[in-house]
């Protein structure tokens, strides 16, 4: 499956940072193995050790499984202003989990973000590619009952 | 070519080369700028901003060691802001790393110590942020503290730009980047051949040997127990300094009086199975050139080279000459030789070797490593252990009374204490293979074309009824890369390699800068050691392995001949393939005979 996705790309370093990500979004648990990094270390002929270091680098890839759903809730000062704190306080409780953690019926993960480029609607959170903003505690409650009820 | 600027340190007009940056300047010049992750034998990394300097023109101090000199540009070492600025640095640092001085196996050597002593940081001035994590104690060579880590990053450009092991990386961003293998899956799981140049140029304790003091000190004070100790050329040119003697003094034979005060029983000399390698090994290179054999000898004394080859080149494996390392072959000699010589149990014989080396470690412990029935070699110690176990004992080193070793296996000619040097190996057995094809004696034993630092060396050896023999030399596995590749290369093209014998060791210099060196252990001091090697073997009187009375002893009263059966059972060994990713095992790619 990996050697798939990579043959779709030349195999120089550059095409690195895409290789992940759609090993990533096909995969899913939204994360890069340990294997996946290795077919990758040979497609582009790079050590694993140097694609593990881009892998942490960015907060965006995962090198652990993740739900179905991944919640970023913004934690840049203007949601903060705004009661970020109090959506992250909810979101625990909702779900169950702390911070980087994985709901136990695997729907959810729990993920804080730098800015979404939505300061107008803070706070803010995404869920998968889609942004709510202006949340309250209710609102979320309710997103959160949305998302359940489509399973 | 390099151009020459103008430059102005703290109002001193300076010309120098434009390759040159702010802090390379400085130092020629003997201006003192302030560092910590700065280090001359590597490229830059940045990470701390110790050394900040106020430039002319610019509003906001720049970080000497990674900025390039300029004409006309004007420089200010020192102001009440940058000391402010240093302090600030170094008391955040602090702030978070594991205080534990006393006990740091780098204390009084550790630079960011030196650092907050010099520049009169507080201690108190910034709370704890530490949030403890336990060490990567998954290898045989090295742990890796991460308390003590200030994530300088050097470390890892010694793994990955002069070494080419890439075990380490800096993992995650910010705060939280720290140096890591991947998937922190540890040392032991990750391409790391163990040469310890990670622990040589770690400004702390953070890096270390996994020691064995303890061990050996029990193994030493238990009466039941024959303790027989042997040490690596490069070890008797690097202790004196430790103790105020000149940086490559050449102190053997202090150094058997120091083993033997400890407690040692029996003190013999890895260089005496240097010269019996030599044998083996060119015994071995005499038959491959004589069949005609297209595929070269690489030489097999260097741990962390194996490991590199058997993990990075396992198809040229069998290129590698079969020969146990010295201290290998040493180990079991010492249970099966030794024991029956002297009458004595091998079941009660420990077995210790004092090496440069932290890669000696794994290899000890290599379970093909057995053929006395043993563990053949029991514990391996680095310079820097047995520096610490002198010390514990007391004892005076600069003013030792000079004492010999013990008989028997610690005869050592020139050609085997040179091993310790990048060429060395090369040198000696070029000393000893000329005689073999020949059957005469090599006039000039100064072989100067494979000596010295450049990374990778050649020559052509002009031998009577052979022709020209081509050889090679490389040091450091970056280099190592460089020259396996062209083998690799011309044996796939042309079905030849460019060279019929090469040497290779993993550490920069040689063993001499090996990763179980003092600390310092920068290239210039690795030069002035092997120089002292060299003119230990021009004094020497015997300066061919060959003529090793010991070495003939040992042929005529147990082996029989280099090669023997009895020689390839014990002398001899075999590799394995392991994967690039994880560094365990896969397959055995060669066999024994």
């Amino acid at each position: 499956m990996y050697k798939k996705i990579c043959s779709k790309y030349e195999p120089t370093k550059d095409n690195l940072i895409h290789i992940l990500h759609e090993i990533q979004d096909t995969h899913p648990q939204h994360y890069i193995s340990d294997e996946a990094v290795e077919e990758v270390s040979k497609y582009l002929n790079l050590p694993t050790n140097h694609i593990y270091g881009v892998l942490t680098f960015y907060s965006m890839y995962s090198t652990t499984p993740r739900g179905k759903n991944i919640i970023r809730l913004c934690e840049s000062p203007p949601c903060y202003i705004k009661g970020s704190e109090n959506i992250l306080r909810k979101l625990k409780v909702l779900l169950g989990v702390e911070t980087g953690e994985t709901s136990k019926d695997g729907l959810f993960t729990l993920e804080l973000s730098a800015c979404l480029g939505v300061c107008g609607n803070a706070p803010v959170m995404m869920i998968n590619e889609d942004v709510y903003g202006d949340l309250t505690e209710e609102k979320v409650e309710e997103i959160i009952e949305k998302y359940r009820r489509a399973q | 070519m390099a151009k020459t600027v103008n430059v102005w340190i703290d109002g001193n007009q300076l010309e120098v080369p434009d390759t040159m940056t702010i802090i390379e300047a400085a130092d020629k010049h003997g201006f003192y700028i302030p560092r910590l992750c700065y280090h001359p034998d590597l490229p830059p990394t940045a990470n701390c901003g110790v050394c900040v300097v106020d430039l002319a023109g610019s509003p906001t101090p720049k970080r000497a060691c990674c900025t390039p000199v300029a004409e006309g540009m004007k420089i200010t070492t020192n102001t009440k802001k940058l000391r402010s600025y240093r302090k600030t640095l170094v008391e955040m640092i602090l702030s978070n790393h594991e205080v534990v001085c006393p006990t740091c196996v780098a204390n009084n050597k550790c630079e960011l110590q030196t650092l907050a002593s010099n520049l009169g940081v507080d201690m108190e001035a910034l709370p704890s942020i530490l949030i403890k994590k336990p060490a990567d104690d998954t290898s045989l060579s090295i742990i890796r503290d991460t308390n003590k880590c200030i994530a300088c990053g050097r470390c890892i450009t010694v793994c990955n730009e002069v070494q080419q092991v890439y075990a380490l990386t800096m993992s995650e961003r910010g705060i939280d980047s720290h140096p890591d293998t991947a998937f922190a899956h540890g040392m032991a799981n990750s391409p790391c051949v163990n040469c310890g140049q990670c622990t040589v140029y770690c400004p702390t304790g953070a890096l270390r040997e996994r020691s064995e003091i303890d061990e050996v000190w029990d193994a030493i004070l238990d009466p039941e127990k024959h303790v027989i100790v042997q040490e690596a050329p490069s070890i008797r040119v690097s202790l004196g300094e430790e103790f105020g003697m000149p940086l490559g003094s050449v102190t053997p034979k202090k150094m058997y009086a120091a083993l033997r005060k400890i407690g040692f029983d029996s003190v013999m000399d890895t260089n005496f199975t240097a010269d019996l390698t030599i044998l083996e090994e060119g015994t071995e290179c005499v038959a491959k050139l004589k069949a005609g054999d297209k595929r070269p000898l690489i030489t097999s004394c260097s741990p962390g080279w194996i490991k590199f080859m058997e993990t990075y080149y396992p198809d040229l494996a069998d290129c590698v000459s079969t020969a146990k390392s010295p201290m290998s072959m040493f180990g079991v000699l010492s249970k099966t030789y030794y024991a029956q010589e002297q009458n004595i149990d091998p079941a009660k014989i420990v077995s210790v070797a004092i090496m440069p080396c932290t890669a000696k470690k794994f290899e000890a412990r290599r379970p093909e490593l057995r053929d006395s029935g043993y563990q053949d070699t029991d514990y391996v110690l680095t310079t820097r252990e047995l520096l610490r176990m002198i010390k514990e004992a007391g004892i005076d080193f600069a003013n030792l009374k000079e004492e010999e070793a013990d008989e028997g296996m610690s005869f050592y000619t020139g050609a085997g204490t040179i091993f310790g040097a990048t060429g060395g190996v090369m040198e000696a057995a070029i000393r000893s293979a000329y005689f073999l094809v020949t059957g005469e004696e090599l006039e000039n034993l100064d072989i100067d074309a494979v000596r010295g630092l450049e990374g990778v060396k050649e020559a052509t050896i002009e031998v009577p009824g052979f022709g020209p023999l081509k050889v090679a030399v490389a040091h450091g596995l970056g280099n190592a890369r460089k020259v396996m590749d062209r083998v690799r290369e011309g044996l796939n093209t042309t079905g030849e390699s460019p060279w019929h014998f090469i040497e290779i060791m993993a550490c920069p210099g040689g063993c001499v800068g090996g990763g179980g060196q003092p600390y310092g252990n920068d290239i210039a001091s690795r030069a002035r050691r092997g120089l002292a090697l060299y003119e230990e073997d021009r004094n020497l009187p015997v300066r061919k392995s060959h003529h090793n009375p010991e070495v003939t002893r040992i042929y005529e009263r147990f082996l029989g001949e280099p090669n023997s059966p009895l020689a390839q059972k014990l002398l001899h060994t075999h590799y394995f393939e392991r994967s690039v990713n994880t560094g365990q095992v896969v397959r055995e790619v060669t066999h024994k005979h």
